[in-house]
């Protein structure tokens, strides 16, 4: 089956004429025909215009053009992406039916490259969870175990590739919602070097935080696809204008020898299930035997970064979500002959955020108010300077550094939903890299023993270094895929029959 | 029966501050491409930026930042070596993002002055106008109220948004306490307006029209019992937009204050609109409920580090102070203190400099602006310059007299012509046969007409009562329909008379 | 440790524009009052000595040339819009006055 295949697999298809981009396009449609209903990965299936783009790649290929590697490969798209005329909803009722007049950059750069996009995927409301239980139109389900949740906030990214229903797809990296799903489906996340792709058009959560990244089954597809989406865009000022690093060959020429692996001390042990550290141990024996040196680091102010964390995002995202006021576009709720447009924007606020969001909203609006900007956001904004050095420091004493990405395997659904706290101690590990601006990725270190669900390996690079992850990454994935002799999806076992 | 000024500033010292707001002139909008074209049809100069789209983000117009430094340094202002926007969080319909991007605690510049002169009981009395702080900001979109009897907020029953002007780069200026007013308070509150007018259009990075919005004051007014050091409440007036305007709104707003104060009530901090009609101000938003404007550092632009060298370069490039050019001109042109502060009065000091740099006298330019077309401006409420006569039109018209082409009152006809719509000076005297009757035949036979007509009277003269003979240059001036020169006919008739 | 009230939380939820129902003010009062004191922790180490980091990267001076680029047309700027009219966007009466 085609759509086993991983992305490069794909395009040496394309290329070689065993297959078309139609016919590669008509066959993940068939699959999430078949599997969405189960799994709600997609909140917008595209069909149409994924033909219409496959077409178009196909008649560029017959007509001998040079085409991008990844020309005529299906993808599906985080629904945080403004993409022009395509529903855009960001999982959030406030946006139902909205179809943006623009395109994001990230868009813009994938339609360059002849990448085709089947749709818009499902994610917590405005990227604020970590289980995709926040979208105003239901949960995602994880392929492994349709019970249980495909990590958040790209829940809907993550459980397509898992369910091969694309070989690729965007995500948006604010606290982890990249690398945390990625970790509890089984499959490749990156969360880029901040500004190393366009926030232009991703609809912003945490602007200080947010970055949007490549998802992917393997490390290279990854590594392809971060190339054609990475690069300076001058229609966003916080755009790193320098040449983007090597990452596709580096995930060509996984080789770790004589590289320095740190594993960070505060990121492992209590709260981490048994089976995660398990995987993580056998992992760094792995690397270990590829000639790596592994070495202890430790970043003390780690453990505050998940209370900067909760200040710092609400506090960013009150201010932008204000915009969702029922003026210009989205949904107005109340507007009726003598109705007040305060009254209007208050009601569909209500109405139109969910409840994850409000509670940021009302956090950040405490924490930016007069008489506690200080003590709260301004605190928070310190300690991201403490993390930072703690990254600094570490870097000294190792060339990466690595963590299990989530602390535990996939949960079941409803099972956290009631208590905050808990929900967010699912970002322990990936807050720390957001907040310094660096880059991370998450891969696949195997199942867990108590669950037999997938388990994450992180791997952090300074900024700007983000070939280093793929380098790693990519030596990491070949030494365990010999362990294994087959991808760990070949195990994937939530849809039966269909997997 | 409202109280005397005098009665109050006996009583009362007022404390005065100034906030003006200054669109720039730029081409395009302070964090976007759109256009900036005033007056263009509806949400034709928008674009997801200005817009506050989902997605979209600002990049700094850098000419905007030029122009502000500019400003900053023509008001000897230091410039920051680091200044930040920052987000100031409210919620308003004609405000796209509910937040407006503009500087808060890192203004680009700070700590100027500007001193301007009054014309007091004891002559010329300078004053300092301390600047705090000169920072950049946007401007809001324009509602339209519809619906209810008064096309005001108060009693529509819906509201109209247009954005083109949102976005327009707008720049604060912000006076600290002016002290030691005493009762000039409200001429020194227009001397200031109008002095930075000035220096702004001769920066030429606006087009400082306070009727057209791109230069708007905040008048701030609090009053002290003589003798007391504490502060009374100030209010804040807004909606000033003409130099009259500025000093009655703050000379109304003192009279205001004190007969509160003298009732034993209090002043209540608040907004208040100027009603050009009336003279009066009227109440706005209350300011008891504190706004809480949760300003931050925003995370979609990066802090402003200017370049030394670039600062230099523009201090070097700084036009001549309209204060010394004013004086350089008073000197050139030989003209009197009084006559001097009545053309700045009226307001026709540039125009009467580009009527002189056509070629007119000095004297001759100044004489047709603060009279005839002063008169006619008064009686049409504007001002000269907004009158439909140029400085090319008068240096004509000054010519044409120097030239004995024309009277001085066939010149008052023509410029009446030439305000009424009738074409150019020379149009005019083409259409309506305007010329001066020199010649000698023409003239005579009126003569002749005149002293047939009035025998005693030419008696008279022969016997050499010579004032007796203006009853006849009168009647043939009549005749002639005042084409002829006085002093012509005067000698001519005279030597006639055989005197 | 932070104790919010019902009475704070209903005014950041003036603050922020959402019409909170009595239940969900109290709900929330009591949510918040956990997570703030969660948070607070910050407080423990950022002193005075430690700047503070608003930007992950230290960039400045990103700018645009004054150059005018197309605009929406009025169509797509209008597109979304819940109501409109003579090409504005039509909301309900304003009730606060201009700021
Ligand atoms: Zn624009």
């Amino acid at each position: 089956m085609i759509i086993k295949r991983n992305a490069a697999d794909m395009a040496a298809a394309l290329a070689s004429g065993e297959t078309t981009s139609v016919a590669l396009t008509q066959a993940h449609l068939d699959r999430i025909a078949e599997v969405d209903k189960e799994v709600h990965a997609f909140l917008h299936v595209d069909s149409e215009g994924a033909l219409a783009q496959a077409a178009l790649a196909d008649k560029k290929r017959a007509a001998g053009e040079k085409l991008s590697p990844l020309a005529g490969i299906p993808l599906a798209l985080k629904d945080v992406m403004v993409q022009k005329g395509i529903p855009t909803t960001c999982g959030s009722k406030m946006l139902e039916g909205w179809r943006p007049p623009y395109d994001s950059t990230v868009v813009s750069k994938l339609r360059a490259a002849d990448v085709v996009i089947l749709g818009k995927t499902n994610m917590d409301e405005f990227a604020m969870g970590s289980s995709t239980e926040n979208s105003a139109y239901g949960p995602t389900h994880n392929p492994w175990d349709l019970s249980r949740i495909p990590g958040g906030s790209g829940g809907g990214s993550s459980a397509s590739l898992a369910a091969f229903e694309a070989p690729l797809a965007i995500g948006t990296d604010t606290g982890g919602s990249i690398r945390q799903p990625a970790a509890v489906t089984g499959t490749v996340g990156v969360k880029p070097t901040y500004g190393g792709v366009s926030r232009y058009g991703l609809v912003a959560f945490s602007s200080s935080l947010d970055q949007a990244g490549p998802c992917a089954r393997t490390v290279l597809d990854a590594a392809l696809l971060h190339e054609v989406i990475a690069g300076h865009d001058p229609k966003d000022s916080t755009s790193i204008n320098a040449p983007v690093p090597a990452i596709v060959a580096a995930a060509k020429n996984g080789n770790v020898k004589g590289l320095k692996i740190g594993v960070i001390k505060e990121l492992q042990g209590e709260g981490y299930q048994a089976g995660v550290l398990n995987r993580f141990n056998e992992s760094l024996e792995l690397l270990a035997g590829l000639g790596a040196e592994i070495v202890e680091v430790s970043c003390p102010y780690f453990e505050y970064a998940l209370a900067a964390y909760y200040l710092i995002a609400p506090s960013e995202c009150s201010s932008n979500l204000a915009r969702f006021d029922a003026m210009r576009y989205g949904i107005r709720v109340g507007d009726a002959s003598g109705v007040s447009a305060e009254e209007v924007m208050n009601l569909t606020r209500e109405v139109g955020f969910g409840r994850e969001v409000k509670r940021r909203i009302i956090l950040g609006t405490y924490a930016l108010s007069s008489g506690y900007y200080d003590a709260y956001y301004g605190s928070a904004q310190k300690v991201r300077t403490l993390i930072k050095q703690d990254f600094d420091n570490a870097f000294l004493k190792a060339d990466v550094l690595v963590s299990p990405t989530a602390p535990t395997t996939a949960f079941k659904i409803g099972e956290k939903a009631d208590d905050p706290i808990a929900m967010y101690l699912n970002d322990i590990a990936t807050i720390p890299v957001n907040m310094a601006g660096i880059c991370g990725m998450s891969l696949p270190s195997g199942l867990a023993e108590e669950d037999n669900l997938p388990t994450g390996f992180q791997i952090m690079a300074p900024a700007m270094k983000d070939d280093r992850l793929y380098n790693v990454g990519a030596a990491l994935e070949a030494a365990l895929l010999s362990k294994w002799g087959a991808p760990i999806l070949s195990h994937v076992s939530g849809l039966g029959a269909r997997a | 029966m409202s109280l005397k000024y005098e009665d109050v500033i006996a009583k009362y010292e007022p404390v005065l501050g100034l906030e003006v707001h200054v669109e720039l002139g730029t081409a395009s909008k302070m964090f976007c491409g759109c256009n900036t074209i005033f007056g263009a049809e509806p949400n034709t100069q928008t674009c997801p930026v200005c817009l506050g789209l989902p997605g979209a983000l600002p990049v700094v117009n850098e000419k905007a930042i030029e122009y502000t430094i500019m400003i900053g340094l023509a008001l000897n202002c230091s410039i920051a070596p680091f200044s930040r926007f920052a987000r100031k969080n409210y919620f308003y319909p004609d405000m796209p993002k509910n937040f407006q991007t503009s500087q808060y605690d890192e203004p680009i510049c700070i700590n100027g002055f500007l001193d301007v002169e009054i014309d007091t009981d004891e002559g010329i009395k300078k004053f300092r106008v301390e600047i705090e702080r000169v920072h950049m900001e946007e401007d809001t979109g324009k509602s339209l109220h519809m619906g209810g009897a008064t096309g005001r907020i108060h009693g529509a029953d819906y509201s109209l948004l247009d954005y083109n002007r949102a976005g327009i780069p707008l720049v604060e200026i912000v006076t600290k306490i002016v002290p030691g007013t005493g009762k000039y308070a409200p001429e020194v509150a227009r001397a200031y307006v109008a002095e930075l007018r000035d220096i702004l259009r001769s920066l030429n990075v606006s087009d400082v029209k306070m009727e057209q919005g791109s230069l708007r004051c905040d008048a701030n007014v609090s009053l002290r019992l003589i003798g007391s050091d504490v502060l009374g409440t100030r209010s804040e007036t807004k909606n000033v937009n003409s130099l009259r305007s500025v000093e009655r709104a703050v000379r109304g707003e003192m009279i205001r204050h004190a007969e509160l104060l003298n009732k034993g009530e209090r002043v209540v901090q608040e907004t208040r609109h100027f009603q050009e009609d009336t003279g009066l101000t009227r109440s706005g938003r209350s300011k008891e409920q504190a706004e809480d404007y949760r300003y931050f550092p925003e995370p979609d632009l990066v802090p402003i580090v200017p370049d030394a060298t670039w600062i230099e370069t523009l201090r070097a490039a700084l036009p001549e102070k309209p204060s010394t050019h004013r004086k350089r001109l008073q000197e050139a042109w030989s003209v009197p203190d009084k006559e001097m502060a009545s053309m700045i009065n009226a307001d026709v000091l540039e125009i009467v400099e580009a009527t002189v740099n056509l070629g007119a006298d000095p004297a001759k330019a100044r004489g047709w602006w603060l009279g005839e077309i002063a008169r006619i401006a008064n009686e049409k409420d504007v001002t000269a310059a907004d009158l439909p006569i140029t400085p090319k039109d008068v240096a004509e018209i000054v010519a044409l007299v120097a030239a004995g082409e024309l009277t001085d009152k066939l010149a008052r006809q023509v410029i009446e012509a030439v305000i009424a719509g009738e074409g150019r000076p020379s149009e005019v005297i083409e259409t309506r046969g305007i010329k001066v009757v020199s010649d000698d035949g023409a003239l005579m036979a009126a003569i002749e007409k005149a002293i047939a007509a009035q025998p005693e009277v030419a008696e008279k003269v022969r016997g050499g009562n010579l004032p007796a003979a203006g009853a006849l240059i009168g009647a043939v001036m009549k005749e002639t329909e005042g084409q002829a020169d006085a002093a012509k006919v005067r000698e001519l008739l005279l030597k006639h008379l055989g005197q | 440790m932070a104790e919010i009230s019902r009475d704070d939380v209903a005014n950041l939820a003036r603050l922020a524009r959402i019409d909170m129902a009595p239940a969900e003010l109290d709900h929330l009062a009591s949510e918040l009052g956990v997570i703030l004191n969660a948070v607070a922790r910050v407080q423990e180490v950022a002193g005075q000595n430690v700047p503070p980091t608003s930007h992950p990267l230290p960039l400045q001076n990103v700018y645009r040339k004054d150059e005018v680029t197309p605009s929406l047309t009025p169509e797509a700027a209008l597109s979304a819009a819940p109501a409109s009219e003579e090409q504005r966007f039509k909301v309900p009466k304003i009730l606060g006055e201009e700021a």
